[in-house]
């Protein structure tokens, strides 16, 4: 969990003001810091909200960037993509179907590798139109070569966006980056979020520089010409070297951070675990379910019941070693998925199945129950985590319950 | 309207063949067809655009038989984008170099960024991207090369087909004879119509007349702001005819009046070729079809009929080969 043990000094030094701010405005301020060169906008709900806030920081001369409302979101990524090709910083995002709109766009500049960052402000799928929040939009680009990260609080929304490009820029990497964000409980929701100064900024993000693969007439390459099957399987290699090489710099990123802004964050970085030291059985999430299952872990703990909860913040890269240190100490493990995976192994959701398959080769692992819920934007409460901890705690000690699947909070 | 008069608009013109500049900047390497004439419209607008160029080029036979890996035909720096990114590869581009000049990242020069895509690229699935493009205020030219098939995949038919002609998609059989009926699509001119603020739009075809494409290219990246060039491009492989032709087909379609060759510049219209029976007059437009396999099924009523839409719309469009809008203005009391 990311948290500081002192009230930090604002102004003056690496904290320039505090501000109320929500998740889409957070990030516009990020991007603001990292003073990106070329924005593309469209606009849908819920991550629109971004592209309005940078307009009017654009609009008051507080960043100088070329601001272009596209036609689409897949022209979205593509202005983003060429001009990250040219070592440009770019930035664009997109919700739900318009995120997948842009898949095709999406899927291209990670094959070219180029190191732009994109908010997904997560959104249900059409059909029907629903604005509330569902992680299959991000986790669609989850095997195409992306960094795929969730936060939970508008500072770390903004935070997120400076340890992004710093990551996603690095040469070890050039890969891009989504940053995912649950649609309306972060995207809409306000919290105090401490502004860093500019000089700190500077200090952790370094500019993007291509090298020798910035497209320029004094560097006059060719990128991504035609290849078959002589050439493409060496490519895919390359791109699963850099996925791989990664995992160092996250952890490498971080510790820069904490540098530069005091202790922000804490080993393993990739998840933060609360209450979980003398835990038995814990409930696993990705996003803003946190909030609901970390009170319901108080409640429990105040019955004596030995509870935890881990917030899985980095799904690319999958941390899988630090997972599995972490999760084989429990009895059971209950994987809460706000996305569907409809006919997959179980009938269980997209999370369930990286869990399952990170703990597999372990000898002694926890038993492992899913729950799908949240669906749609649908409120996650208290009461309900309450229920998944129960069912939770019966797989620790009933054999048959392992690989159980329920849906929560689902009219029968 | 049409006008004889030239447009004062300094440029650094191309007097004649024998002007035409000799270094190469696309060269070997390519893998295009002999007697390709699209490889002659790549070859064109990076000779005269000169080596500050960028270049994107959207999938499509240009791409697929144009720049293979390790054998890159381009001495510019170039980049492949995908099939409808041809006006978002441009504004991209465009945008991120006038950023990193404007924000002191990169020296400040002039750097000419073009945008090519085929017929189905930018006609078809594109089209909404150019037209973000031309809505942009960067420095970009779009440059259409239209062969009028998708030629990389077996010629199959686009919105910019010729009526009539056989595709993979559109064969004659037995009970039709013609399934290709779909007139051809006005890229050039619903573009320059919807997007008043352009300030050079042409079309052009690259073996005739001689120059006329290259100054186009010129004239367009001297007047700045988003351009948009629409080349007509015969194709030996999806038109089916000898390769030795390519030219000779190019300019029986101008001459037909079949493809409109115009520019407009700063909202005033130069016809490059006036077919209009009052200027040079037209060919009829059989000579042009009978050259070429792909018309080889069409029977005297399909001909007049061609002929007839060709009479039209330089006789009767109140801006020929522009805005298929004709008659008087009348209003409703």
């Amino acid at each position: 969990m990311a948290t500081t043990s002192q009230r930090p000094t604002i102004g003056g030094g690496i904290w320039e003001r505090e501000d109320l701010l929500t998740g889409c405005q957070a990030v516009a301020e990020g991007v603001r810091l990292a003073d990106v060169d070329v924005i593309a906008a469209f606009p849908i709900r819920p991550y629109t909200e971004v592209m309005d806030t940078i307009s009017k920081i654009i609009a008051d001369g507080r960043l100088d960037a070329e601001y272009i409302i596209a036609d689409s979101e897949h022209s979205q990524f593509e202005i983003a993509k060429h001009a990250s090709a040219v070592n440009a910083r770019s930035f664009a995002g997109s919700s739900g179907t318009g995120w997948c709109y842009g898949f095709e766009a999406l899927v291209v500049t990670a094959t070219d590798r180029l190191p732009t960052l994109f908010l997904v402000g997560n959104r249900a799928l059409d059909d029907p139109g629903a604005f509330g929040v569902e992680h299959n939009d991000a986790m669609a680009v989850r095997d195409m070569g992306y960094l795929l990260c969730w936060v939970n609080t508008p500072q770390e929304a903004l935070e997120h966006v400076l340890i992004g490009y710093r990551i996603a820029e690095d040469a070890r990497v050039h890969m891009p980056m989504a940053l995912a964000m649950d649609g309306a409980f972060l995207t809409h929701s306000q919290h105090m979020v401490r502004l860093p100064s500019p000089d700190a900024v500077q200090r952790f993000l370094p500019p993007l520089d291509l090298g020798e693969r910035r497209l320029h007439p004094d560097n006059p390459i060719s990128i991504a010409p035609q290849v078959n099957e002589d050439w493409v399987m060496e490519m895919r290699r390359q791109n699963w070297e850099a996925a791989r090489r990664a995992r160092g710099v996250v952890a490498e990123a971080y510790g820069e951070f904490n540098q530069v802004f005091g202790d922000r964050y804490q080993a393993p970085y990739y998840f933060d675990e609360f209450m979980t030291e003398d835990a038995e059985v814990v409930l696993l999430g990705i996003g803003t379910a946190a909030a609901p299952g970390r009170t319901a872990v108080r409640r429990l703990r105040e019955q004596g019941q030995k509870v935890g909860y881990v917030n899985l913040r980095w799904f690319r890269p999958f941390p899988t070693v630090e997972l599995r240190e972490s999760l084989s100490r429990f009895k059971a493990v209950g994987v809460i998925d706000r996305d569907f995976a409809h006919g997959s192994p179980d009938d269980g959701g997209i999370v369930l199945h990286e869990i399952r398959s990170c703990l597999y080769p372990l000898r002694q692992r926890p038993a492992i129950v899913n729950f799908i819920c949240g669906l749609g934007g649908r409120d996650i409460s208290i009461a309900q985590c309450q229920e998944m901890f129960a069912t939770t705690q019966r797989a620790a000690t009933e054999d048959k319950l392992d690989g159980f699947v329920s849906w929560i909070g689902v009219r029968e | 309207m049409a006008t004889t008069q030239p447009l004062n608009l300094k440029y650094d013109r191309i007097k004649g063949v024998h002007k035409i500049p000799l270094e190469e900047f696309y060269t070997s390497g390519h893998r295009t067809c002999q007697g390709c004439e699209s490889a002659t419209v790549m070859r064109g607008f990076v000779k005269v655009a000169g080596p500050r160029t960028v270049a994107t080029g959207s999938t499509g036979c240009m791409y697929v038989a144009n720049t293979s890996y390790m054998t890159t035909p381009w001495i510019i720096p170039w980049m492949h984008t995908q099939l409808g990114a041809g006006g978002s590869s441009a504004i991209g581009t465009a945008a991120g170099l006038r950023a990193l000049m404007r924000k002191g990242k990169i020296a400040e020069e002039k750097i000419n960024v073009i945008s090519f895509c085929g017929d189905i690229g930018g006609g078809d699935m594109g089209l909404g991207g150019i037209s973000g493009a031309l809505q942009t205020d960067l420095d970009l030219l779009i440059i259409l090369y239209d062969n009028e098939s998708a030629a990389n995949t077996d010629i199959q038919a686009t919105g910019m087909t010729t009526y009539g002609a056989q595709t993979t998609f559109t064969p004659p059989g037995s009970k039709y004879r013609i399934m290709q009926r779909r007139w051809k699509k006005n890229v050039a001119g619903m573009l320059a119509v919807g997007h008043p603020t352009v300030r050079y739009i042409g079309t052009a075809c690259a073996s005739y007349p001689p120059t006329d494409y290259l100054n186009k290219v010129r004239k367009a990246l001297a007047v700045g702001g988003p351009t948009f060039i629409h080349t007509f491009d015969p194709c030996p492989k999806g038109w089916d005819y000898h390769p030795r032709y390519s030219s000779d087909i190019g300019e029986l379609g101008i001459r037909s009046g079949i493809f409109p060759l115009y520019e407009i510049i700063d909202g005033r219209i130069s016809y490059t070729y006036d077919a209009r029976s009052t200027a040079k007059g037209r060919i009829p437009v059989r000579e042009y079809l009978m050259r070429q396999g792909r018309f080889a099924h069409l029977i005297d009523e399909d001909v007049d009929y061609i002929q007839s839409m060709i009479d039209q719309m330089w006789e009767e469009w109140e801006i020929p080969g522009v805005a298929p809008i004709k008659g008087e203005l009348t209003v409703k009391p």
